[in-house]
């Protein structure tokens, strides 16, 4: 496999991928900060947000069991997998079971991380991806790089291309012709379909229902047309009321695509009852764990779980606008990809370097409806590489370089000096432009600045002098001592009211909620 | 030890003799004294005395971000002892400052430096902080007649909420004509050993930065990270663009000393 620099490098060449993708992340960023600013009280409700996924992920066992009871006295089967192989098994059998020749699909995020449509052709079965997105890559022999919109790398013209070699015919790049097209194509397809698959947005315990939000009507017709349905759910989709589900209605659109709401918002509880006019005869649900379990009761990453899929992150993420998601190497793209990835992965020596593929620069945690702190755990991925001896050589040894020059401040001035011997050979008016040792990429792109001819710490002593001598009016000097003793006693004050709090929070006992729950408007770090 | 660093707090609020730190950063200290310079001048002005503690190196950033924390504990030690006795501590860099507020996940498990790195982050400020939050400072009598455009960096401005402060001491500065940078909450592209170990896809991300700022015809880029502006600089070096870059406390106090 490609490492993450090379899979990179092929989409900063891609000009057609870059244009294609600044295009849209543009627009889906545009249309979230506009619809989160039209709700008035976006912040409250991210929070909220925050607090059921929280609350439903530190109860997981209750409501998965519940969801589960609930789903079956409906009249739906449930499966749970621990793996991926497993969920493919199970879905493979039910298709034997029905004889099924042909199979439609909504899109599933989880059904790419199975490669269900792979072991479905090498059964023999026909499956045809019905979202627009989805149908363009499937046709194209590709991945999504996008969690929403799986096409997003693909201009107009290149769709028109995979199109017509479909069609037989020549269509013009015109949106309306080409949805028209693949609007006639599918409708024989969800007529003539053995079994609909699904993904869930969410799924409710206390029904057993699940959720799903979409604009085209292709997930309507995937789950009322063909006769048995499967829906593929990750084992942490589970919101524990009805109620919850108005505050991630609220959240999701918005956060994917700027929209109030999806077209489309369905919600199923179990398979066609008698008085209803359509719906499949049979419903089986699979619940997939692959790796996710491992998150729980790890404080790290237990908030991983919280994610609810809009890909808002991709579409706030500077790198992910430069190198689009191919370049992640996963199913899941963007900063949660480069953190879901390795987490759901548990052996360290099979992490590729995707961690590393960040600036850290915490516009993804911005963007998050539900606040995940994915440039927090991009750390501690990239620590329990290091830890587990997996940490690149030369790095490595850089950094313990690093570490024996700054643990002291004597060995630190004396590298300054020596580095300005040193960088003599190389200075040329200031500045260091050759593409040498740790600057050759740096210099690729810049020109490196030289390090100082007298340090701050060698120019202390008499800058200090100076500014004795030409002290402040004596007023200026009280005013600001005041104006600082004030902010000492604020302080004091918010030291004495952090421990007050402490003392009740340990007085009422573990009931107050998980420990890492955030207060509203602390910072990221609490 | 929480009762401890309380007491030590309220002692120092009664004390008359405030001290207060420069907190240089490492490349403040080896690459740009002339920032950590005109920070002391400006604070000077307004009638604060900054010590600075010889002990201080680097916040250890570059190592605590690729994962190397027993690293970067070894390089947070010294500011942990630098600091010890100060009552604020003021740094020209939300990164760096931001990275102070990493310390007590970085030393959770050593309980004495736990409460020196709770303590240290409670009395950290980045340069503007201290000025508008502390100080109560948004004009400081500059004069500045140029065209400028502000780049928010990424730490300084999501991480420590530092966003109303510089713009309100850019808008009292004299003849300074501000424009706005495109996109301008999109990262430069720095982010550290990022720069060095994804140098194109970092590349990539200045390239497009220092292009927002040339669409501005700016003369002058400014804001609160010496090592972000040293990216964008570097870029714009690189294409032989003559805009000039330069940290807020620098573009200040060359507006009160009509420099």
């Amino acid at each position: 496999m490609r490492t993450v620099k090379e899979r990179a490098e092929l989409a900063l060449n891609n000009e057609f991928l870059r244009k294609a993708v600044r295009f849209t992340t543009e627009r889906l960023r545009d249309g979230k900060r506009k619809a989160s600013e039209d709700h008035g009280n976006w912040e409250e409700w991210r929070e909220r947000g925050r607090q059921i996924r929280l609350h439903t992920i530190a109860h997981l066992d209750y409501y998965l069991n519940r969801f589960a009871e609930q789903a079956r006295a409906n009249g739906a089967h449930v499966h749970f997998a621990e793996t991926g192989a497993e969920a493919v098994k199970i879905a493979l059998e039910i298709a034997a079971h029905k004889a099924a020749r042909s199979v439609v699909k909504s899109k599933s995020m989880v059904s790419e991380e199975l490669h269900i449509n792979r072991a479905l052709e090498e059964a023999g079965i026909e499956a045809v991806e019905t979202d627009l997105g989805e149908y363009i890559i499937q046709l194209a022999g590709e991945a999504p790089s996008h969690i929403i919109i799986p096409a997003i790398h693909k201009n107009r013209h290149q769709i028109a291309e995979l199109l017509s070699r479909e069609a037989g015919e020549e269509l013009p790049p015109e949106t309306s012709v080409l949805a028209g097209f693949v609007r006639r194509k599918l409708r024989e397809k969800f007529l003539s379909a053995d079994i609909g698959m699904t993904g869930c947005n969410f799924a409710i315990a206390e029904t057993g229902s699940i959720v799903l939000f979409e604009n085209e009507g292709n997930a309507r017709m995937v789950s009322t047309v063909p006769k048995t349905q499967i829906t593929f759910m990750g084992m942490e989709r589970i919101i524990p009321s009805w109620s919850d589900l108005e505050v991630m209605a609220t959240l999701l659109p918005r956060s994917a695509t700027g929209q109030k709401l999806t077209v489309y918002m369905s919600g199923i509880t179990g398979p066609r009852r008698t008085a209803d006019g359509d719906g499949p005869e049979e419903m089986h649900i699979i619940i997939l764990d692959n790796g996710r379990s491992e998150q729980l009761g790890d404080p790290e990453f237990q908030e991983l779980l919280n994610c609810i899929r809009c890909g808002a992150c991709l579409n706030a993420c500077p790198v992910y606008r430069h190198i689009g998601g191919h370049a992640y190497g996963g199913t899941y793209s963007g900063p949660i990809g480069a953190v879901l990835t390795p987490a759901l992965n548990k052996n360290v020596a099979e992490w590729d370097d995707i961690a590393s593929a960040s600036s850290l620069c915490g516009a993804c945690y911005e963007a998050c409806p539900v606040k995940i702190p994915l440039h927090d755990m991009l750390v501690y991925l990239r620590r329990r590489k290091v830890e587990q001896g997996y940490g690149n050589k030369l790095e490595t040894a850089g950094m313990k370089g690093f570490a024996a020059v700054t643990a002291s401040s004597k060995r630190f001035h004396r590298a300054l000096k020596a580095g300005r011997v040193v960088q003599r050979l190389v200075v040329r008016n200031g500045e260091i432009p050759a593409r040498i040792g740790p600057l050759k990429g740096w210099n690729k792109y810049r020109v490196a600045p030289s390090l100082a001819n007298q340090p701050f710490r060698e120019r202390w002593d008499t800058l200090q002098h100076e500014l004795r001598a030409s002290a402040a009016l004596t007023v200026t000097a009280q005013a600001a001592q005041e104006r600082m003793k004030a902010a000492l006693n604020r302080r004091a004050a918010k030291v004495e009211g952090r421990e007050a709090a402490d003392r009740t929070q340990r007085s009422a006992g573990d009931h107050a909620g998980p420990a890492f729950v955030r207060k509203e408007g602390q910072t990221y770090d609490g | 030890m929480e009762r401890r660093n309380q007491t030590d707090t309220i002692t120092a609020a009664a004390k008359t003799d405030i001290k207060v730190s420069m907190f240089a950063t490492c490349i403040g200290d080896a690459v740009y004294p002339r920032i950590a310079e005109a920070m002391a001048r400006l604070l000077a002005r307004v009638g604060v005395r900054l010590e600075f503690p010889q002990g201080q190196t680097c916040c250890g950033q570059p190592a605590f971000n690729s994962g190397y924390w027993e690293e970067a504990r070894r390089s947070a030690a010294t500011l942990l002892e630098a600091f010890a006795d100060s009552d604020f501590v003021i740094g020209p860099s939300g990164s760096c400052i931001g990275m102070i507020h990493h310390y007590p996940k970085l030393f959770e498990h050593d309980p004495v430096r736990l409460a020196m790195a709770e303590e240290l982050k409670a009395k950290s400020y980045e340069f503007t902080q201290f000025l508008v939050q502390v100080l109560g400072i948004t004009d400081l009598g500059a004069a500045f007649p140029h065209k400028v455009t502000y780049h928010p960096s990424c730490h300084g401005s999501r991480l420590l909420g530092i966003q109303e402060e510089p713009m309100a001491l850019l808008q009292n500065v004299k003849g300074l004509e501000l424009v706005p940078l495109p996109f301008a909450e999109d990262c430069c592209g720095f982010g550290g050993t990022f720069a060095v170990k994804m140098a194109d896809i970092s590349g990539a991300m200045v390239t497009e930065k220092a292009d927002h700022v040339l669409e501005t015809s700016a003369e002058v880029l400014t804001g609160l990270d010496m090592a972000c502006l040293m990216n964008i600089a570097g870029q714009l070096r690189y294409r032989r663009q003559p805009v000039r870059v330069m940290h807020l406390a620098e573009l200040l106090y060359e507006g009160v000393s009509g420099a």
